[in-house]
């Protein structure tokens, strides 16, 4: 291990630059902004250095740091990535500068300072954490990152968010918190089945390790399942994720569906599988089942939503779905494709949120029913929109697509029945993002008081929306980076489980 | 098995050289078009329909000497393939892209990349006074790019891409005029219907992964003969829906007519001549899989016939004169359809009459545009008539493409379109009698509702007013300027003459051949001089109808009530209706319910289980009152709690 302790970097850059950020004297407040976008790019920076150092063919985890913490308990401060940790991190590092941007003017121009320096801060805080937590390498600083996670989103929702913030932001705490709590008597039960020692938390010294009898493996696998559940929401633990999306600022809301809730699937194919491959086994066909639900429940109240925001979350509950039934198919494709699914979902529901916001920005509406004909009015935003929009429905050619095709291909080959009604889901997904296009965008350009037109996408604007629609098309034509990325640790975990890919019933050859 | 899944199983199509190793190009010239008419906004507004113009020739240049090269090989050498790149290393699924140049995809990179050109040029003119005539070009250059990526691809997930590609185009194009909401669902209906069939091609995709490990056409089908036929039959059944959708078979067709929506160059190119026959495209292309499949293949059959009487059927009562040329569209495919479902005697001229086909419904539509550019843009033929004086080209080439799809010799229909009806009478038992009759039949009813259209429109009593007599409600029929004329004169000289030329000596047949499989020494189950006679005969009986009801009698300016056959061909056999109670209506209802619920039960039973477990009701009141200090308490809790148990065990 050469160099600089990268991770741990990536940790303290955020947070100081949020302390500098909050601490600004007031006159010089109006450097807040400037600041955190810098933190969040240098942040960026240090990611893209974390990717270009690791190495696809090397270690489980890379770029590891271990110091012990509290030996009595086997708590160590412990990082390291695997190929999935790390995209997603690179994804987080991303997608945080560009909602910097988009909430730049979140607050109104003659917003209160302090009011704006909190609220910049906060996000930076939450980078460090969201880092953090797909950084881990030891299961209880996991456990802090993870619980320490909601306290800024808990203060953007609560703070800053709309109507009936204080609600959500309690709602969400509050599943949370049940979430949180069972994984925390799973947490102790691991230490305790665990090989033990005083790096007994290290994902190392669990993985394939854990011991105790079937049941009690069963009951540690469901306590980690629930929690994962609750935060990448799962039919019928999903009813906060609306209530918290549709209150949120637009930015918070793409950190938190965008990236908060990819915790809940990166624990599921960690935790869960690497920790417990027989409970996760016994557990497939009720996840697979409940995956399904989710997939087309989600779709099913995406297009039933009246609000904008809401609307968004359902589709993502959808998307959660996929992602859970592709980790549970343990077949290397369908696991490659839901670690795709997780990079690509961030981007496209961040292109949608953020564009919900800049709609709502001018109109100042959450209603899908206030809008209409804005095609005409505010071109280039619908436009973006619709790409967006196209990139949800999983269109072909879009990143979203492969990632969708291989989840369902690779669960195709274990479960029929499942990939096939998922499969319905890309009629419903059209459903939901072009009805919402037609009743938004579509129909006789709207009438407004002279002088308040509604502008088009401004330049701080296309500069958001740019690199995401970018994304969408490079991933979706050359997706190979991020795949060659997740490969290897699919394979790992897969090996971990023990689960073997079916081969073709008529190989390639056997014609002649 | 044929030949190119020999050559293919044995890694023996030949990597390009020459000029087709630049088949990509092919593609791209058009995608770069759109994407510089897109990204480059008003700045382009002054050259962009030019440039999209040009590049969509530039492609047609390119495809034209890649054909000319392919000529110069012999029959077993003319396939051949371009790699692409590593698109999806994930796992056990590997896929490079790549292109297929072989004699199916040159026709149709041929057919796509004129008959498109013609129509950016017609659109030139057409579309001169609209606002977006920029984002039109551009969404024509997206659609010839996507079509050819569609033919182009050497495997199932490539050409799904451009299978959507041109759905996409399709949305885009029908909705143009959104700003009228019936546009804006019609487009959005098109797009439903064909993602219903994506279910059916997206399950196939995945069912080839499962079954062959691979997705690409070489492995595909040169596995597939010896896959078992229970296997194929349902790969074929999940194909045909995909291309049922796409295009616009029964029962999946309900999408067509309201595509008409679109502007008319749209519906010429995408919703006559090229995308909607992508359906066959898939389905020749897939031979190998339904040779295997004879079950699948009967399905393939009986889908094209019903569909050929079905389209036939609605055409004879629709007055709008492009929703009469869409019924049309889709009974034409239909007989498509039914040809390929006929296997290796089909297949050829299913692709011959997709060819004649596009030229002249294309060279139709644009004609239909022409007589709505002069007649302020109506539809409705109870309007028109005696109109062949005012617009003599109109008149004439649109009156060729009519002489074609009649299938009077020697006009192009009659080659392609005879050759479909001969060998529907080939086979055993109660089959040949059914499709040949179906076919024939068709033939005749075709002959009325297009002699409808042609007298309604050109013909009989002017059943219109001069803008002389009626500023308001009056027209001034005139003739089309040059951009437009030219290419309808274009396509007419092939409707006129590209069927004799394409099947003398059975050039296009003989051309695909190797690819497809032919006829062997099967005769029809009628000696084919009877077959022709009866067909021409039923043909001429068709036209004499229509003009003893259309020239001969006067035709009422408003719709009589009709015979209950009537009322029903004009609601599409009450298909959207059917479409509406069945699945509409109780999903509207299901959204709603689930609304409901989902808010009152599922969030409350979570909700109260969350609260009882996180706490009492007290706190959460306590939590509710937004001191966030409690749940920073709350967090400290949690971690003593880990802290305190640990210790107690050790």
């Amino acid at each position: 291990m050469s160099g600089l302790p990268l991770l741990t970097l990536m940790l303290v850059v955020p947070l100081v630059g949020a302390a500098v950020v909050w601490l600004l004297p007031a006159t010089s407040s109006r450097l807040a902004k400037p600041i955190a976008l810098a933190t969040s790019l240098l942040t960026l920076a240090l990611a893209l250095v974390a990717w270009a150092r690791f190495d696809n063919g090397g270690d489980r985890y890379q770029l590891t740091e271990t110091h012990s913490w509290i030996p009595q308990f086997g708590v160590s401060y412990a990082l390291g990535v695997d190929g999935i940790a790390l995209s997603l991190i690179v994804m987080a590092t991303i997608l945080t500068p560009i909602c910097l941007l988009a909430a730049w003017n979140d607050l109104g121009e003659d917003a209160d300072p302090q009011r704006e320096k909190t609220y910049f801060a906060l996000m930076l805080v939450l980078l460090t954490f969201m880092v953090g937590v797909f950084a881990a390498r030891d299961v209880f600083l996991f456990y802090v990152f993870f619980e320490a996670m909601l306290i800024p989103v808990y203060f953007l929702i609560g703070l800053f968010g709309g109507p009936r913030r204080q609600y959500a932001a309690v709602k969400f705490i509050l599943f949370s918190l049940v979430g949180g709590l069972i994984m925390l008597v799973a947490v102790i039960a691991l230490y305790f089945y665990g090989p033990g020692g005083e790096q007994g938390f290290l994902y190392e010294s669990l993985e394939g390790q854990v011991g105790g009898s079937t049941a009690a493996q069963r009951w540690m696998f469901l306590g980690f399942f629930i929690a994962f559940a609750i935060k990448a929401p799962m039919w019928p633990v999903h009813t906060w994720l609306p209530d918290a999306a549709a209150e949120s600022r637009p930015a918070t809301a793409v950190l938190l569906v965008g990236v908060l809730d990819k915790v809940g699937t990166f624990g599921m194919l960690r935790f869960c599988l690497g920790f417990f491959p027989e409970a996760s086994k016994w557990a497939t066909p009720v996840v697979i089942t409940l995956a399904v639900i989710s997939v087309i429940y989600g779709a099913l109240l995406a297009i039933g939503s009246r609000d904008i925001m809401r609307l968004i979350a359902f589709t993502s509950i959808s998307h959660f779905g996929f992602i859970v039934m592709g980790i549970f198919a343990m077949t290397s494709t369908a696991g490659a494709g839901s670690a795709l699914y997780m990079v690509n979902h961030g981007f496209a529901t961040a292109g949608l949120f953020l564009l919900a916001g800049f709609l709502i920005a001018r109109h100042g509406s959450q209603r899908i029913a206030d809008y209409g004909g804005w095609q005409r009015v505010t071109p280039v935003l619908a436009g973006s929109f619709l790409v967006a929009g196209l990139s949800s429905l999983a269109l072909p050619g879009l990143s979203s697509y492969v990632s969708e095709f291989l989840v369902l291909a690779g669960t195709f080959q274990r479960y029929k029945w499942a990939a096939a009604i998922a499969t319905v889901g890309i009629v419903l997904a059209a459903l939901y993002i072009l009805l919402t296009y037609q009743r938004v965008f579509t129909g006789p350009r709207p009438t407004f008081v002279e002088g308040s037109e509604p502008r088009d996408l401004g330049l701080r604007e296309k500069l958001v929306i740019a690199p995401i629609i970018a994304s969408f098309i490079l991933l979706g034509f050359y997706p190979k980076p991020v795949l060659d990325l997740v490969n290897p640790a699919v394979e790992q975990t897969l090996q971990l489980v023990g689960a073997t890919d079916p081969a073709p019933t008529h190989a390639t050859g056997s014609a002649q | 098995m044929n030949t190119y899944a020999l050559l293919a199983a044995e890694g023996e199509v030949a990597a390009a050289t020459g000029i087709t190793a630049y088949a990509w190009l092919l593609v791209l010239l058009p995608l770069l078009g759109a994407a510089i008419l897109l990204l480059g906004g008003k700045a382009t507004d002054a050259w962009g329909h030019l440039l999209a113009t040009a590049l969509s020739w530039g492609s047609f240049v390119l495809g034209f000497v890649i054909w000319i090269a392919m000529i110069g090989r012999g029959a077993e050498e003319r396939p051949a393939h371009v790699g692409g790149w590593n698109w999806v290393p994930a796992g056990q699924f590997q896929l490079e892209t790549g292109l297929l140049i072989d004699q199916l995809s040159v026709a149709f990179v041929l057919l796509i990349t004129f008959v498109g050109s013609l129509i950016h040029v017609y659109s030139i003119g057409y579309m001169e006074h609209d606002v977006d005539r920029r984002k039109f070009f551009a969404y024509l250059n997206l659609f010839v790019a996507s079509m050819l990526l569609l033919v182009l691809a050497d495997s199932y997930l490539l050409l799904f891409v451009g299978w959507e590609g041109v759905g996409l185009a399709s949305y885009l194009l029908i909705g143009f005029w959104n700003h009228n909401p019936a546009y804006a669902t019609a487009a959005n209906k098109a797009f439903f219907v064909n993602r219903v069939g994506d279910v059916g091609m997206s399950i196939a995709i995945m069912f080839m992964f499962f079954t062959f490990g691979s997705v690409d056409f070489a492995t595909v089908h040169a596995a597939a003969p010896e896959a078992g036929s229970t296997a194929m039959t349902a790969l074929g059944l999940l194909l045909l829906i995909g291309a049922c959708a796409k295009s616009a078979q029964f029962p999946l067709q309900s999408w067509l007519g309201d595509a008409m929506a679109g502007p008319t160059p749209v519906s010429a190119l995408i919703h006559a001549a090229t995308m909607v026959t992508a359906g066959v495209y898939l389905i020749v292309r897939s031979h190998a899989i339904f040779n295997a499949a004879p079950n699948a293949q009967l399905a393939v059959a009986i889908v094209g016939a019903i569909t050929l009487l079905y389209g036939a059927i609605v055409g004879c009562a629709k007055d709008d004169i492009k929703k009469a040329l869409a019924a049309s569209t889709m009974s034409q495919i239909g007989y498509m359809m039914l040809a390929a479902g006929l296997g290796p005697v089909g297949y050829a001229f299913a692709i011959f009459h997709l060819i004649t086909h596009g030229f002249f419904k294309a060279g139709m539509f644009l004609g239909a545009g022409s007589v709505m550019h002069g007649m302020k843009d109506r539809v409705d033929m109870r309007g028109f008539g005696g109109l062949s004086k005012y617009m003599k080209i109109t008149w004439i080439t649109f009156g060729l493409g009519w002489l074609a799809i009649l299938g009077v010799p020697p006009f192009s229909g009659y080659w392609s379109k005879d050759g479909i009806i001969e060998s529907a009478f080939i086979g055993e038992g109660w089959r040949p009698w059914v499709f040949g009759g179906i076919a024939m039949l068709g033939a005749g009813i075709t002959a009325f509702y297009m002699s409808r259209l042609f007298f309604m429109t050109f013909h009989g009593k002017e059943r219109w007013v001069d803008e002389h007599e009626d500023a308001e409600r009056g027209v001034h029929p005139h003739e089309s300027p040059l951009t437009m004329t030219v290419p309808m004169i274009v396509l007419a000289v092939g409707s006129g003459l590209l069927g004799l030329v394409l099947s003398f000596g059975d050039t296009f047949t003989h051309w695909l051949e190797p690819l497809v499989g032919g006829h062997g020494d099967e005769h029809p189950v009628l000696a084919v001089p009877v077959i022709i006679g009866l067909t021409l005969l039923l043909v001429a009986g068709g036209a004499f109808y229509a003009w003893m009801l259309y020239v001969r009698d006067a035709v009422p300016v408003t719709a009589p009530r009709g015979s209950l056959v009537t009322q029903a061909a004009r609601a599409d056999l009450y298909q959207d209706a059917i479409n509406e109670g069945l699945f509409m209506r109780p999903g509207i209802h299901l959204t709603r319910a689930l609304v409901f619920t989902d808010g009152k039960g599922v969030d409350g039973v979570a909700g109260s289980i969350a609260a009882s477990i996180g706490g009492l009701s007290s706190r959460l009141r306590r939590l509710q009152t937004g001191y966030a200090r409690s749940y920073a308490l709350t967090m400290l809790t949690g971690v003593v709690a880990v802290l305190g148990a640990l210790w107690v065990m050790n």
